[in-house]
């Protein structure tokens, strides 16, 4: 199989990779560029496990090949906690228990976070549509919910 | 496994490219990626084009037409296309609506495929590298790609404020996979008798497919509870709708009838 060559921007820091032509991002990730932040769940666009932001926008890397992604800004889980410091939706999900398994979880996270960028200070409603595309088998979604609106009204007293 | 990616420059030559058995046009992999994925080996390869004549949203003199390649997502954003925003809403959650387009709804088997119910409803004009076809004809013909190559826009006269209507009905809110889906083009004369009536059903066959008989029904009658009466009673005419793990054939059977009330009269 022909390899290519992508680059991209993965968390801020600039990529030159070669990969599978065809390969997904998914798998780009995970067994080259060695980021298992985005879990492969379903493989079929349902569960939402794998969700990344590319160029700003929620997208299931197991359904986006990585030749695409060229010359584009991704963003994981793995990139969010910065010198030790955990992102805020992350840091409301341990702190309302808002996790069991932790499968989805990335995902999750990933999801409120194209979320929070673009409404920072979001509705119930919102926060429901924005993980609409996320599966979740144990913890249940009333944890999750609460967890982001915890993580914006956090960000939102932390900008005041 | 991996396929091989290859992009080219125009329509047509992906056109050309696609008769090649085993190719299949990559737009936002929410097709054919995942058909890949779940071991689809008819695929062996990914085809895809840069095309501009496939993005982009264009509004003017009473039409609109679409790129191919426009997300679900972009329609919901765009301010001129208000009236169509709940069909492109309708698909997915805010992923598969960011890589979802137009173009691939079309091809979309059910239950998916909502956005094209709406197309079909406002009587969409299918633009393609091979010509322009009406969306029935596209719909009815949608595997054979020897005369048209590839779906480049689709284009459609804005209807009347009001006219338009859609509905989805799914087990789970917000994001659900669709029991049915139904929209409408209801025009009315000045009497409010119905002038005109253009009627479009999801999941009730194994694409999208007009409701004919509930058409010519509801043809001069009133939108009132004993105006639709006719029309209801025929809106499953014709219909072989899909068992699956969200409904089976029998369920949407016997909810298309109430659903269709709730389309005409809320």
């Amino acid at each position: 199989m022909a390899r290519v060559p992508v680059q991209f921007r993965l968390n801020g820091e600039d990529r030159a990779e070669f990969v599978e032509s065809g390969t997904t991002l998914l798998h780009a990730l995970r067994d080259t560029m060695g980021d298992i932040s985005p879990k492969g769940g379903c493989h079929q666009g349902t569960c939402g496990a794998c969700s990344v932001i590319v160029d700003g926008e929620l997208r299931l890397s197991c359904l986006t090949l990585a030749e695409s992604c060229e010359g584009a800004a991704i963003e994981t889980t793995a990139g969010l906690g910065r010198d030790g410091v955990l992102y805020p939706v992350q840091r409301a999900i341990l702190d309302g228990f808002a996790t069991q398994c932790g499968f989805c979880t990335p995902g999750m996270v990933m999801a409120a976070k194209a979320l929070l960028d673009h409404t920072p200070n979001p509705t119930r409603e919102d926060v429901i549509e924005a993980i609409s595309g996320n599966i979740c088998r144990c913890t249940g979604y009333e944890p999750i919910i609460n967890a982001v609106l915890a993580a914006a009204r956090s960000n939102s007293q932390n900008a005041g | 496994m991996s396929l091989a990616l290859t992009t080219f420059p125009s329509a047509k030559e992906v056109s050309a490219a696609l008769k090649q058995g085993g190719a299949r046009y990559l737009g936002g992999g929410t097709l054919v990626v995942r058909a890949v994925n779940e071991g689809d080996i008819a695929t062996s390869a990914y085809v895809r084009t840069n095309d501009p004549a496939m993005s982009g949203i264009d509004v003017s003199d009473g039409r609109v037409r679409i790129g191919a390649s426009v997300t679900m997502a972009a329609i919901a954003r765009c301010e001129d296309l208000g009236m169509i925003r709940p069909a492109a809403k309708a698909v997915g959650g805010p992923a598969i609506r960011n890589m979802a387009t137009v173009g691939g709804n079309l091809f979309a088997a059910a239950p998916y495929g909502d956005f094209a119910v709406a197309l079909l409803a406002l009587d969409a004009t299918v633009h393609c590298a091979g010509g322009d076809m009406d969306i029935d004809g596209f719909l009815a013909s949608r595997d054979d790609l020897t005369e048209r190559g590839i779906v480049i826009a689709v284009s459609f006269k804005i209807p009347e404020a009001g006219s338009f209507r859609f509905l989805k009905v799914s087990r789970v809110k917000p994001k659900g996979v669709s029991v049915l889906s139904l929209a409408a083009v209801i025009d009315t004369g000045a009497n409010g008798n119905v002038s005109a009536a253009r009627i479009a059903l999801g999941c009730m066959a194994d694409r999208p497919m007009r409701a004919v008989s509930a058409e010519k029904a509801l043809s001069g009658a009133k939108l009132t509870k004993d105006g639709i009466t006719e029309a209801v009673s025929v809106i499953g005419s014709g219909t072989e709708p899909l068992t699956d793990a969200i409904a089976s054939a029998w369920y949407r059977s016997e909810v298309l009838p109430v659903h269709f009330g709730r389309l005409l009269l809320d």
